[in-house]
């Protein structure tokens, strides 16, 4: 997966031309991801570490068909669902409830599976009384419980989750990791993206380490997580075993 | 999730709900009739994309409606007080009824380019976080402007009858000819929407471009006066055409010259075909632009 990034903060064509006589390349290419190839198995739980700007979030969005791979091919089998979540708060003007219908829709979940679920999304991130407000009233906590309910409630087949488990307060995070849990002792293949070790080596049957783009480490979680602790040298400490 | 071992190799294909294949596209276009299939079974998001619009616009009520519709109509006396001014045409009325039909049609084309340029752009998160069809995005605001176009023409029947122009059965020909404006719509939206993620500034530009576009367009005067040294714009013009027949049919009451027809169906499905080509072969991108 490569990136080309332009440096130009937004493109125009009075920039572009603008810039014609100058002659400056402006465009520089990443490579976020390289030769980085594992499997999981259906059923399993798949725990993703690195630092900030590994190609984890890439990772994600390539499984879930929203990024192309430049070579390569990945295969998914089942319906995914990622989070944050279904695209829900794309646009703020609009309400909760719009945002959900239609980020579901997106996703191409049916009007009536919709419609089934969504009093247990929205009990879940226990938002009854804001359904209707335009989401940029929203706190980023209810933000983020809107967003984690969505995805969780949805019964997908793989579940893709980047670094969400730290959403809304105590208590909300105390009922997304027990709702996590139900999901893992599940029939469900979930990918797991955090920064919260602890919760990796709790939930995961297997992990893997990516370093500037390309795979590190593939194993147990403990393992994984050890080396990739000792290389960051940090150690297992409380911080760095749950993100505070 | 696994990569392939023993199982035999499948083509690509993006959107299917089991069993999903994503490689480097290898023209750069994703394969069409399981493209084209995924746009059919998500319709029902650009509808429902378009319909929150509309209500946002309040367009559920009745006063919403009568304010949508009274931006046409104004503009419409201030087109007529202008150009009857420095024109004298014989038959007012009728000069009023042709200006209307075409105005409220340009209008549709209008609203729909101005809504569709930043479609993408403004979809944001959706297009972060979720795979689907992304010309669902244009095409839903192509059905918000249709939308509020029906009315605007339920408004016209009134002008129609005051005014007396002919009720015959070439009005019928009505239909193909916004039909074929829908497909052309359709084609520049998705061009438009697909250039926006590469020049912000596009939807900056489009207003005068529009503001050209209805001069060129026989809506402020009839086809018939146009000077020769200018019907060549005419003839270049890929709407002119189509509204030259939409007067034909509406005001004058006769068939259109199907040649008319013709050029304009040319256009629309070329259009449409260059432009939806066009932003499949850039979708991709998009996530990685926004």
């Amino acid at each position: 997966m490569t990136y080309r990034t332009s440096f130009e903060r937004a493109p125009t064509v009075s920039t572009t031309i603008k810039r014609l006589g100058r002659r400056e390349r402006i465009v520089r290419e990443i490579e976020a991801l390289q030769g980085v190839s594992f499997e999981v198995e259906h059923g399993k739980v798949l725990g993703v570490v690195g630092a900030n700007g590994a190609g984890k979030s890439t990772l994600v969005r390539t499984i879930a068909g929203i990024l192309p791979p430049t070579s390569g091919r990945i295969e998914v089998h089942g319906r995914v669902s990622t989070l944050l979540a279904l695209g829900v708060g794309f646009n703020r003007k609009l309400s909760g409830r719009e945002n959900v219908i239609l980020g579901g829709l997106a996703a191409g979940l049916t009007r009536e599976h919709l419609h089934e679920k969504y009093e247990e999304i929205v009990e879940f991130a226990e938002l009854e009384d804001f359904m209707d407000m335009p989401m940029n009233t929203y706190s980023s906590g209810m933000y983020g419980r809107l967003g984690f309910s969505v995805a969780v409630n949805m019964d997908p087949d793989i579940l893709l989750i980047d670094e969400a488990l730290s959403v809304g307060d105590a208590k909300f995070r105390q009922k997304s990791f027990e709702k996590m849990r139900e999901l893992c002792s599940e029939d469900r293949t979930i990918v797991l993206v955090s920064h919260a070790l602890g919760s990796i080596e709790e939930l995961c049957d297997q992990a893997i380490w990516i370093h500037k783009g390309e795979l590190q480490m593939e194993g147990e979680p403990s393992d994984v997580i050890h080396a990739y602790t000792t290389f960051l040298d940090v150690g297992e400490t409380a911080v760095t075993m749950e993100d505070i | 999730m696994s990569t392939t071992v023993e199982a035999p190799r499948e083509r690509e294909n993006e959107f299917t709900t089991r069993r999903h294949v994503y490689e480097p596209h290898r023209a750069g276009l994703p394969p069409l009739v399981p493209y084209v299939r995924e746009l059919w079974r998500r319709r029902e998001f650009a509808v429902e994309l378009s319909r929150t619009y509309l209500r946002a616009q309040h367009f559920d009520t009745a006063f919403g409606q009568a304010w949508l519709i009274l931006n046409p109509l104004l503009l419409g006396f201030v087109y007529f007080l202008l150009v009857d001014i420095l024109h004298h045409h014989k038959n007012a009325n009728h000069f009023f009824a042709h200006l209307m039909s075409g105005l409220f049609l340009y209008y549709f084309i209008q609203q729909a380019l101005t809504q569709s340029v930043k479609s993408v752009t403004s979809g944001g998160k959706l297009i972060l976080n979720s795979a689907f069809p992304r010309a669902l995005l244009p095409l839903a605001a192509v059905r918000t402007s249709f939308f509020r176009f029906l009315p605007t023409m339920i408004i016209y029947v009134p002008v129609h009858l005051i005014t007396k122009s002919p009720i015959t059965w070439n009005l019928l020909w009505a239909l193909p000819i916004v039909g074929i404006l829908v497909l052309l719509t359709s084609g520049l939206s998705m061009t438009l929407a697909a250039g926006q993620v590469y020049f912000r500034d596009l939807q900056n530009f489009l207003p005068y471009v529009l503001r050209i576009w209805l001069y060129t367009t026989p809506v402020l005067y009839y086809a018939s006066e146009v000077p020769d040294r200018y019907k060549w714009v005419l003839d270049a013009n890929p709407i002119g055409s189509i509204f030259t027949a939409w007067s034909d049919v509406i005001n004058q009451g006769i068939p259109p010259s199907l040649s008319g027809i013709a050029v304009g169906a040319v256009w629309g499905v070329g259009v449409f075909i260059a432009g939806s080509l066009f932003f499949l072969s850039r979708e991709r991108e998009f996530a990685v632009r926004i």
